[in-house]
């Protein structure tokens, strides 16, 4: 860019876009200590009773246990699934090995409609009950990408020669997974199941469609906001939600600094 | 210790040896698991609906009745309503789609090719944050911004102007803040790709700051944008919830579906779900033609 103008004009921009992404997340903090309940602007003062308020309400709190529920089986089913295939992936050459990697990002890639239309005229046509279950299986469906891509991004930078050399000194498959791939590709797991728990905790679009009466914490929230006397509710259960996906993120691009691997897809 | 070097060799250590033996094998078992699951549950799902959208409903009762025929499909093409929603929700992602492109590139620019490492790694977890941080509750938020009494008349009140409102002026922004940042890191990515050698042949070669931004960085940078553009067009076409929240009321593709969905009209919601299915094939064949999955 030519002389200062330039950097100074892109500073400008920057900022002003870190302004735009950030300025409604901070609004939820402000609303959820709000000590009116309304949502009305500007909040009438600080208030931890809407909090409290949260924590009693019992369909909130099963809410947020069902997610917690939901969002822990689809990630084991994930972690486990998308740590197999990276594997394959990474370290076979095989027929079809191009369509494996299509495959896994595609539940991501489409519209969330459609992949929850996919699975619900699935499960009614098939009469499989809608609920629970039918969410984890939805769920772990698009977060198994989150694990595969985090764990194929660190295989890719760990040479297969030490798997190899482990085999030469007469390691069983055992133990060269045991002692030589684990250990390298661990911190990824972690990092790509953190992601896989965030997405699965706050997933609606899919959910709403497979969930049949079930209500996760973002269901409870949606049905939440046209009545007017859980708007303080929905605030305090949309900082909870917030910040359930953001920890276990930030965690994970702490544990993925060398791939960078914390991007969606 | 002893008692077992003389024993047979256990299970598990006879099995290590017999999967180290087959390559194939040991292949079979790693891609069994996520393969199955991905066919079954995914590829198996999207054909189901695919069936299902050629099987029609009986108008009294609302079950699916399992016989082929293509009422569904004639009713989509003929009937105004379905040509008005999709007509508005493709003009809706592209309008978001080009708004994020504009308003990402600046900003990925800056990270990529100006910052300090440092700065540069403070910046890609800021863009990160917002982009996993709880889908619904930023949509929700919108609501408060852009309601009669919200923040953004609060702002603008004082000045004399007044906010969009509900509405899909409203939606547009909220579409654009929501997806953002799926336009940022990939661009941020292919920015960072491009050889600064580039950059400096092309100024020793005389060409100005400006030409150089046209004539090297933009075209070298379009497959990332292409690449973003996948996320940004895909997410509008599939969201339901933020129309129900910040519109009063407007159809889009999503809500149609949603509203047929189940008892209804099964089958036509099926068939209403093949049209945003076959408009991202179709978009993904033509962003792999312009590059962009060597750049995601």
């Amino acid at each position: 860019m030519r002389g200062r103008l330039g950097p100074i004009a892109l500073r400008v921009v920057t900022a002003a876009v870190l302004v735009f992404m950030y300025f409604p997340l901070t609004l939820v903090i402000a609303y959820a200590f709000n000590d009116s309940g309304t949502s009305a602007w500007p909040p009438s003062g600080v208030s931890l009773r809407w909090v409290e308020a949260a924590i009693d309400n019992s369909g909130l709190r099963d809410a947020f246990l069902t997610s917690l529920a939901a969002a822990l089986g689809a990630t084991t089913i994930a972690l486990v699934l998308g740590t197999l295939a990276a594997l394959a992936v990474a370290r076979h050459r095989f027929f079809g090995r191009e369509a494996v990697s299509f495959v896994v990002i595609f539940p991501i890639a489409l519209p969330g409609v459609v992949t929850g239309m996919a699975l619900s005229t699935t499960f009614a046509t098939t009469s499989f009950p809608l609920g629970i279950v039918a969410i984890v299986i939805g769920h772990a469906t698009f977060c198994i990408v989150l694990v595969y891509n985090n764990v194929i991004a660190r295989l890719r930078r760990v040479s297969a020669s030490l798997e190899e050399a482990s085999g030469d000194l007469g390691a069983d498959t055992w133990q060269t997974f045991r002692y030589v791939t684990f250990p390298g590709i661990r911190s990824a797991i972690l990092a790509g199941s953190l992601l896989a728990f965030a997405l699965s905790f706050d997933e609606v679009i899919v959910t709403i469609f497979v969930a049949g009466g079930v209500k996760t914490l973002p269901i409870w929230i949606f049905q939440s906001f046209r009545l007017a006397n859980q708007v303080a509710l929905v605030n305090v259960a949309g900082l909870v939600a917030i910040l359930l996906s953001v920890i276990p993120v930030y965690f994970a691009t702490r544990l993925t600094s060398d791939t960078g691997a914390a991007g969606r897809t | 210790m002893t008692t077992q070097i003389v024993t047979a060799p256990s299970f598990p250590r006879r099995l290590a040896a017999t999967l180290h033996r087959h390559a194939r094998l040991r292949l079979g078992l790693l891609l069994a698991g996520p393969v199955g699951w991905l066919v079954i549950a995914y590829i198996g799902s999207l054909l189901i609906l695919f069936l299902n959208s050629i099987w029609t409903r009986d108008p009294f009762t609302g079950l699916v009745i399992r016989q082929i025929s293509l009422d569904n499909f004639a009713e989509l093409l003929t009937n105004p309503l379905y040509r008005t929603v999709l007509l508005r929700t493709l003009t809706m992602a592209v309008a978001v789609t080009a708004t994020c492109a504009i308003l990402a590139f600046p900003i990925a620019y800056y990270m990529a090719r100006v910052a300090s490492p440092r700065t540069r790694g403070l910046l890609v977890v800021a863009v990160l944050m917002p982009l996993w941080a709880s889908y619904l509750i930023k949509a929700y938020t919108w609501r408060l911004i852009l309601s009669e009494e919200g923040v953004l008349n609060w702002f603008l009140g004082p000045i004399g102007l007044k906010g969009p409102g509900f509405g899909e002026v409203g939606l547009w922004l909220v579409f654009t803040y929501l997806w953002l940042p799926y336009m940022i890191l990939p661009i941020f990515a292919g920015l960072e790709r491009i050889p600064s050698s580039l950059l400096e042949a092309s100024a020793d070669l005389g060409a100005r700051g400006s030409m150089t931004f046209r004539r090297v960085v933009l075209p070298l940078a379009f497959p990332a944008v292409v690449a973003g553009s996948i996320f940004t067009f895909s997410l509008t076409l599939g969201d339901y919830i933020a129309p129900s929240l910040v519109t009063k009321g407007s159809q889009f593709i999503g809500n149609l579906i949603l509203s047929n969905f189940g008892v209804p009209d099964l089958p036509l919601a099926a068939a209403l779900s093949l049209a945003p299915l076959g408009i991202v094939i179709v978009y993904l064949l033509i962003a792999r033609r312009l590059g962009a999955f060597e750049a995601l």
